[in-house]
């Protein structure tokens, strides 16, 4: 392999206790910072029709206090000098803190105990407040912002109304309007036990004192269940579904978006390839002739957005004030079928492997947040299974060969159903892509 | 086995904190390198800054800078745009440029045993740039579809309007993209014209980590810059630009129909990055807003839930720089948000003046959580490029918890009187006009209606 091949690895140990609790330990004494990192096995799929958005409030409610420290998660970590965040997704909610090596202790204190006792400090004065932070953050960050709302718009047209991965995240604004506290304090007690939590302590920490301190502040928390994971396919699409949302934009986009590999899956890191050959950064076929020698499009950018039971490959692109989007999509469609006839050229695969290459030793320089050795650790032990995968994941992308790359985008981006989004200006509606139903999303 | 959870525990003494040693070196170009080793992954960084940010804009030509820097990887040489962008991916590189107020910094990352093409490569592009009109006339429309899609995002909206408030006439003034009309004015030359007395070597700061030896690092910055000559008027540093004339506090709301949220600032011309009163301010900021459990965010998200968060902080320049509220909020929620905030900032100077149990909190998250800012090689290089563009001593971040440490309550209320003065906040709204009559009740300046 590479002169950087003996770098390219995450070395770790794991155990579960006795209550289900994964504790997984990496040590990276390079700065003397600790990543604590916690994965709790719950995310939007486990929600379902009428009652979204549990997840994500939860990632409110869990820094508003516990049994033990009845007030604001922040302070004591915040007087700790400690970065403290979480974040939400279909597949899974993550929490995390990253600490001076000398506060471990309060930061797994702290996690420990809204873990083990969160109810009895959730009043329900705190679930009005969050509930409202979360309506402004929807508006902050969906319904006041171009384009705003068009994966929203894609999502529920790939999957029917009970498919988990249908709605958004952050919920339906219905739901969140309509929860229940009886409702959220269930919820919490289904899915927040060790038994569906994955812990990692990654930096300035020795993996004996790593176990020792996981089962000093976890290990008398009841380990309560994991629930079954939650499983369900992808719909089929027949044929190409057209639909046009209208928002207050200046130029009109288009948003392709298939049905794909679940994460993992064969064809998704050759999808996740054909994303950066396509559309991706100068160097992409479509940044080529769109926008730099063609001058139709603002900008065109790709995506296999993986995830657990399936995936969505979305391509995007922003007209150049003047043109359609019938054209912006017709050299889409060429691309994409000369890509899949004659696959990508050795000098593009060449530049791929440099960029994999560099890109998964980047990812090694932080031990905690969102990305860091702490966060990739319990990615691969939750979605996964298995915390060792970062090296098989580096060789998925490097077995990639100009043939399997061509076939991925062959088998899943020619030959099945997609839909096609328009975003248009306000009473633009002509701006469309011919055909396109308009639909409402809010 | 269990845990006492009646009692926290307590945090440890803290890690010793040094920065590495950073080697600086004067190229017979005049060309000031600094180089620090860092960490032990084959991963290298550069980092080249140009006295050339936004301010050095000259009137009628607002986007100037931020042209200039965009033509860097539009060819070199004998490489097309597209090429550039082959050769930087050809060696897993990452590639980044940011047009600030009083400079333009460009970062390069890459792997170790890339580190000469790296450097070579980057050099070409800042340096000598190709400059040709197909490049220039497709980048300049790309800037501008860009300011006409910047009109439907509340926050970009805010931040043109509250700088063209503050600031009037004066080269901080305006955003670094600038405005359409003096983009549809400027010409292939104004760029070739700008390159050449702004990107010289004289006055230009090139820093390189990475996990090598400090001779080796210096090596790599020597033979990819050491050929930089000066192109034409280079001069030293561009100087901080004059002291804008103070304003007077303003009211104004740029209306944006049936908006959902409110996007506010609230603010005023502050000081400059190296005011006697940094440290004291940056306490005092750790206080008002700069954190989740700072007094405003506690206050307009955690106790009322206007607003998904609430932060202060100081946009820094060489010269005087703004100190603002940053937030959004309900629309419906608009005026006792405002209300609430100026009342926070008025209470730090006396009223409700720093605890001891506050001033303790602030100093310590902004100490303690200090070298996690440190962690990578693009972050060291970037940081190190900072003392440079603020000429500040290389021993800097190593005293910066001794800096903060020594600020007292009286220094926190002594730059509160001297800053948080709610007679001299300007507040800015982009939001629905139904928030007018509610905001005109506030006993503020009389509202003014500013068009986009």
């Amino acid at each position: 392999m590479s002169a950087s091949g003996g770098f390219l690895d995450l070395p770790f140990a794991k155990r579960t206790l006795a209550n289900g609790l994964d504790v997984i330990v990496h040590e990276d004494h390079r700065v003397p910072v600790v990543g604590v990192n916690l994965w709790y096995r719950v995310g939007s799929r486990n929600e379902r029709p009428g009652r979204t958005g549990f997840a994500h409030l939860f990632e409110h409610l869990m820094f508003e206090g516990s049994a033990h420290h009845d007030s604001g998660y922040f302070a004591p970590l915040q007087h700790a000098g400690a970065q403290v965040n979480g974040s939400t997704s279909a597949d899974r909610t993550n929490y995390w803190e990253v600490v001076p090596t000398s506060a471990v202790d309060l930061a797994l204190w702290m996690e420990s105990d809204r873990m083990g006792y969160l109810l009895p400090a959730l009043s329900h004065g705190r679930f009005e407040t969050q509930r409202n932070v979360v309506l402004n953050e929807r508006r902050q960050s969906y319904e006041n912002r171009p384009y705003g709302l068009a994966l929203m718009a894609l999502m529920a047209a790939l999957f029917p109304f009970d498919h988990p991965y249908r709605w958004p995240t952050i919920g339906d604004r219905a739901d969140i309007e309509a929860m229940q506290f009886e409702d959220v304090q269930a919820f919490f007690r289904t899915y927040y036990g060790p038994a569906n939590a994955s812990l990692v302590l990654a930096g300035d920490i020795d993996t004996a004192r790593g176990f020792d301190l996981a089962e000093q502040y976890f290990g008398d928390l009841p380990g309560g269940t994991r629930p079954a994971p939650v499983m369900v396919g992808a719909a089929a699409l027949g044929s190409e579904r057209r639909i046009l949302l209208e928002d207050r934009v200046q130029l009109p986009r288009v948003y392709f978006a298939w049905h794909s590999p679940a994460m993992f899956e064969p064809d998704d890191a050759e999808l996740d390839l054909v994303g950066d050959l396509v559309a991706n950064g100068k160097t992409s076929r479509l940044y080529r002739s769109l926008v730099y020698e063609d001058r139709i499009a603002l900008d065109v950018s790709a995506a296999q957005q993986s995830r657990a039971m399936t995936s969505v490959f979305v391509l995007t692109a922003t007209a150049a004030p003047g043109r359609s989007l019938s054209d912006v999509a017709a050299r889409i469609d060429v691309a994409l079928t000369r890509l899949a006839s004659d696959g990508p050229d050795e000098a593009e695969m060449e530049r791929s492997r440099a960029q994999i290459e560099s890109h998964f030793l980047y990812r090694l320089q932080t031990v905690g947040g969102f990305g860091g050795k702490s966060d990739q650790l319990n990615a691969y032990n939750v979605l996964r299974g298995n915390p060792g995968y970062f090296q098989a994941d580096l060789s998925r992308y490097q077995a990639a060969t100009r043939e399997s790359v061509r076939v991925a985008a062959a088998r899943h981006l020619l030959s099945s159903g997609r839909v096609a989004l328009s975003v248009v200006p306000a009473g633009q509606a002509v701006m469309a892509l011919p055909g396109s139903a308009p639909i409402v999303v809010s | 086995m269990g845990v006492d959870r009646t009692v926290m525990p307590a945090v440890g003494a803290d890690p010793a904190f040094l920065f590495p040693a950073i080697e600086r070196h004067k190229l017979s170009n005049g060309l000031d390198v600094r180089v620090v080793t860092h960490g032990d992954l084959p991963i290298l960084s550069l980092a080249v800054t140009v006295p050339g940010g936004s301010s050095s804009d000259p009137a009628g030509r607002h986007g100037l800078a931020g042209v200039v820097a965009d033509m860097v990887d539009e060819g070199t040489g004998g490489l097309d745009a597209i090429q550039v962008s082959e050769a930087l991916a050809a060696i897993g590189a990452d590639y980044d440029v940011e047009v600030g107020a009083d400079a333009t910094v460009f970062t390069l990352t890459t792997l170790a045993r890339f580190a000469d093409r790296g450097a070579t490569l980057l050099a070409d592009m800042v340096t000598r740039p190709r400059l040709h009109e197909a490049d220039f006339a497709r980048v300049r429309q790309l800037r501008r579809d860009r300011i006409n899609q910047l009109k439907d995002v509340p926050a970009a909206v805010a931040e043109r309007a509250f700088l063209q408030v503050l600031y009037g006439g004066h080269p901080y003034g305006h955003t670094a993209i600038g405005d359409d009309v003096a983009l549809a004015s400027l010409s292939l030359e104004d760029v070739a014209g700008a390159h050449r007395a702004l990107y010289g070597p004289v006055g230009s700061t090139v820093v390189v980590t990475g996990g090598l030896p400090a001779e080796e690092l210096r090596a790599i910055a020597e033979r990819g810059f050491g050929g930089w000559v000066t192109s034409g008027a280079s001069a030293p540093a561009a100087p901080a630009p004059h002291d804008p004339v103070r304003s007077d506090p303003r009211l104004a709301l740029v209306p944006r129909r049936a908006a959902q949220q409110s996007e506010l600032r609230i603010g005023r011309l502050a000081a400059p990055r190296r005011t006697p009163d940094y440290f004291p301010l940056v306490v005092m900021n750790a206080v008002l807003g700069g954190q989740f459990v700072s007094r405003i965010n506690l206050k307009l998200r955690e106790e009322k839930a206007f607003t998904y968060g609430a932060r202060t902080g100081f946009d820094w320049r060489r010269g005087v720089a703004p100190l603002a509220l940053y937030t959004s909020v309900h629309t419906a929620s608009t005026a006792e948000a405002v209300a609430d905030a100026l009342r926070e900032f008025d209470a730090l100077r006396g009223e409700r003046p720093v605890a001891a149990r506050e001033l303790e909190l602030a100093k310590a998250s902004l100490t303690r959580g200090y070298p996690q800012n440190f962690q990578t090689v693009s972050q060291v290089a970037r940081a190190v490029g900072q003392l440079a563009l603020y000429e500040l001593p290389h021993n800097y971040f190593t005293n910066f918890g001794s800096s903060v440490h020594a600020v007292t309550a009286d220094e926190v209320t002594r730059v509160a009187r001297s800053y948080l003065d709610p007679s001299t906040l300007t507040v800015l709204v982009v939001g629905d006009e139904s928030v007018a009559a509610p905001l005109s009740a506030l006993g503020l300046p009389p509202l003014e209606t500013l068009a986009v």
